[in-house]
């Protein structure tokens, strides 16, 4: 059964699959790892396929600059829920190199993540939960923001507030 | 009463309440078996909520240490309804709670919303509250009240989407004085307002700076930063310290540690090229809003009053708690006073309810319905009138908040150790009170002068003891409590890291030895040279030989 997940905050059935699901069928969109996207980078960039490429929190977004235009998604692992640097990555994902495809969180994807890594930018989320429903709502845990990010999705509000709204209170 | 300090709006106030709702539903999911340990740990931590060695610890944010009247009546109520009676502040400015049950929080933290406080991201490993001089808008020798920069950084740490997860907790100190009173260069990154080329103000960015296993005072990252690019330049530093930081040992995975192993020049050069790229899209200091930060922080309106001499003809012991207990004033005829917690016999920073409504009170008659937190765990009283000041005396000496002891000997920096701190190795407590006990003669104390004793109970650091005058750290000898003295420590401009004297010393020993070491300070010590001078001039090794010269009488 395909797995479910969150995309743009909706609850979907995931269209792509990993390398390491199982025998490849040729035509599916897939999602490699660095490593075999890097040791055979001209093969897959010959192929008329949808391709993603998933990061390790170790990884250099870097490494895949010249690539991004070629890149339907970027999935970004998060092995526990005490490494961050996953929200970075896609900060500078998003905003250093415009990264516009699907930008992916897999791994430690907790409902009580969801807030954080859909403001740094990621619009589609592999819950852990079963329960997606119950994951949708922690998207509006938050009405307000105060610092700008990029907000994938969110129900949020601008944080600008009106001067005239200050000692006065 | 109009309290100049931040007030709350409608965002700030939906926000805490928002976040006292999700962390409730993760209280109520962990009791309910839905979450287990460590799933909810690192959800508690940001809402500052500890399992210690006798029942939950809970730390309060106290932005920047400012307090109102009203604010700490809620502490007061709080600490007597859910605790035992009485709190503790640290030496971030904040406020612990020993004994509240887990299943109360979030009723705590709901209460805490209703006079706009919260307990977020006071641990865990995220940016924690930002800390300030405490006389900050009533020294004479600052640029401006760093406050508003203060809120800024608060509002922009909060829930930062980012850097919620970073490899440790990362602390921020602000500064606009001449003389440092933040400890800015033991933070994670310090920030400086400074005047730039032109006259106009920017900062100066320290980073790498902290205490712990490995301590290391921060160094310089950019001389002169522009106002409008504060937040983007934090993030540059902040992205490149969460995406090259250690993770794999968490005793090497604060800042410092990157930046020691890359260098400064290096670290410099990899925040810089990040910051080239990112500050385009990151935030920008919009002076609409710093306008409207600042102007919460105007001054009161003061009186038109002279300066006068308030100690002519009073009692010696008035004199004593005004020359030591009360700072200068930028405006004539007013004085900031320290409300001292460090009474005799009593935990250094420890406060109990009743001192707490009491002290509220006095805000409201004396100083304009605030309450400051200092660094060195003691209250402030930022503006009071010298006509007042014998008055205030009286009723702080009453409450026994008077003793006359800011900046000597007793004004005793200490972590609250083994009896509720389930890391330490040692009773900073008890040692603090055999300090106390052992030294209580204060014609000797004042002809001291400037001393600055700081205890941790552990490698931890949280007593700051590295940067003591004298230092003492409490460490575990086969089950037993030993002392480690350091000397030569500083934590303001002329910032060092104290050196050790020698094999730490029992429990017994620790007063004996720091009377040792005074005793080479008063017969070494040039006029008017402080501890710290005398120290720095003739080294460890006079000291070393003296208190290792024959067994300490026990």
């Amino acid at each position: 059964m395909p797995r479910r997940l969150l995309r743009d905050g909706r609850i979907v059935l995931d269209d792509w699959r990993y390398s390491a699901d199982g025998p490849d069928d040729g035509s599916s969109p897939l999602i490699l790892k660095l490593v075999e996207w890097q040791s055979e980078r001209e093969h897959w960039l010959a192929q008329d396929r949808r391709l993603g490429v998933l990061l390790g929190p170790s990884h250099k977004v870097e490494v895949l600059a010249q690539d991004l235009p070629r890149l339907e998604l970027i999935g970004v692992e998060f092995p526990t829920a005490n490494d961050g640097r996953g929200y970075s990555q896609a900060r500078q994902l998003r905003e250093q190199w415009k990264f516009r495809g699907e930008l992916r969180a897999a791994g430690y994807v907790r409902r009580d993540q969801l807030f954080l890594m859909a403001r740094a930018g990621f619009n589609s989320l592999e819950v852990w939960e079963s329960d997606l429903e119950i994951a949708v709502a922690a998207l509006s845990d938050f009405s307000w923001t105060y610092q700008p990010s990029n907000d994938a999705g969110l129900p949020i509000k601008p944080r600008q507030r009106a001067p005239d709204t200050a000692a006065t209170a | 009463m109009l309290v100049r300090m931040y007030r709350y709006d409608a965002v700030d106030k939906t926000l805490v309440s928002e976040r006292v709702a999700q962390f409730r539903d993760q209280t109520r999911r962990f009791l309910a078996g839905e979450l287990n340990e460590d799933e909810f740990k690192h959800l508690r931590l940001r809402n500052g909520l500890y399992i210690q060695r006798h029942a939950p610890m809970l730390r309060i944010a106290i932005p920047y240490g400012n307090l109102s009247s009203r604010q700490l009546r809620a502490l007061s109520a709080i600490a007597r309804r859910y605790d035992r009676g009485y709190g503790h502040f640290t030496t971030r400015q904040n406020m612990q709670f020993n004994w509240p049950k887990l299943a109360e929080v979030p009723d705590i933290l709901a209460e805490l919303a209703e006079v706009e406080m919260h307990a977020i991201q006071t641990s865990g490993n995220c940016i924690r509250n930002t800390t300030s001089d405490h006389l900050a808008g009533v020294t004479p020798d600052e640029i401006e009240d760093p406050r508003p920069w203060c809120e800024l950084i608060r509002q922009w740490s909060t829930f930062h989407p980012e850097f919620n997860y970073l490899p440790r907790k990362f602390k921020i100190a602000v500064t606009a004085a001449a003389q440092d009173r933040a400890a800015s260069q033991i933070h994670d990154i310090g920030v400086h307002i400074v005047r730039g080329p032109d006259g106009e103000t920017g900062f100066e960015i320290l980073a790498g700076g902290g205490l712990g296993r490995t301590p290391i005072l921060g160094q310089v990252v950019r001389e002169f930063l522009p106002r409008e690019h504060l937040l983007s330049y934090l993030e540059a530093i902040l992205r490149v310290y969460n995406l090259e930081g250690r993770r794999d040992n968490i005793h090497k995975a604060r800042i410092k540690i990157l930046v020691r192993a890359l260098g400064i020049e290096e670290f410099r050069r990899r925040v810089e090229i990040e910051w080239e790229r990112s500050r385009e899209a990151g935030p920008r200091v919009d002076d609409r809003e710093i306008a409207r930060l600042k102007a919460f922080f105007d001054p009161p309106v003061y009186r038109t009053l002279a300066n006068v001499d308030v100690a002519e003809g009073r009692s010696a012991a008035f004199r004593a708690w005004h020359r030591y207990n009360t700072a200068r004033h930028k405006v004539p005829g007013y004085a900031a006073v320290y409300v001292s917690l460090k009474a005799k016999g009593k935990p250094p920073g420890d406060i109990t309810d009743a001192q707490m409504s009491l002290v509220a009170d006095l805000a409201d008659r004396h100083s304009f319905g605030e309450v400051r937190v200092t660094h060195g765990q003691n209250l402030l009283f930022a503006d009071v009138e010298q006509e007042k000041l014998h008055e205030l005396w009286q009723t702080l000496e009453a409450a026994g908040l008077a003793t006359p002891n800011i900046g000597t000997l007793t004004d005793i920096i200490a972590c609250p150790g083994l009896d509720f701190c389930s890391l330490a190795n040692a009773g900073s407590l008890e040692v603090a009170r055999l300090i106390n006990d052992r030294f209580d003669d204060y014609d000797y104390i004042y002809d001291l002068g400037e001393l600055e004793i700081k205890m941790s109970g552990c490698m931890n650091a949280c007593g700051h003891h590295h940067v003591g005058h004298i230092g003492i750290l409490g460490v575990d000898k086969g089950g037993q409590e030993w002392y480690q003295i350091t000397i030569g420590g500083a934590a303001g401009n002329d910032a060092s890291l104290g050196e050790v004297i020698g094999p730490s010393v029992a429990k017994s020993e620790v007063a004996e030895t720091i009377s040792r070491l005074l005793s080479v300070y008063v017969d070494y010590r040039t006029e008017d040279e402080r501890f710290l001078d005398t120290v720095r001039r003739i080294g460890v090794k006079p000291f070393k030989e003296k208190v290792y010269a024959a067994p300490a009488a026990a």
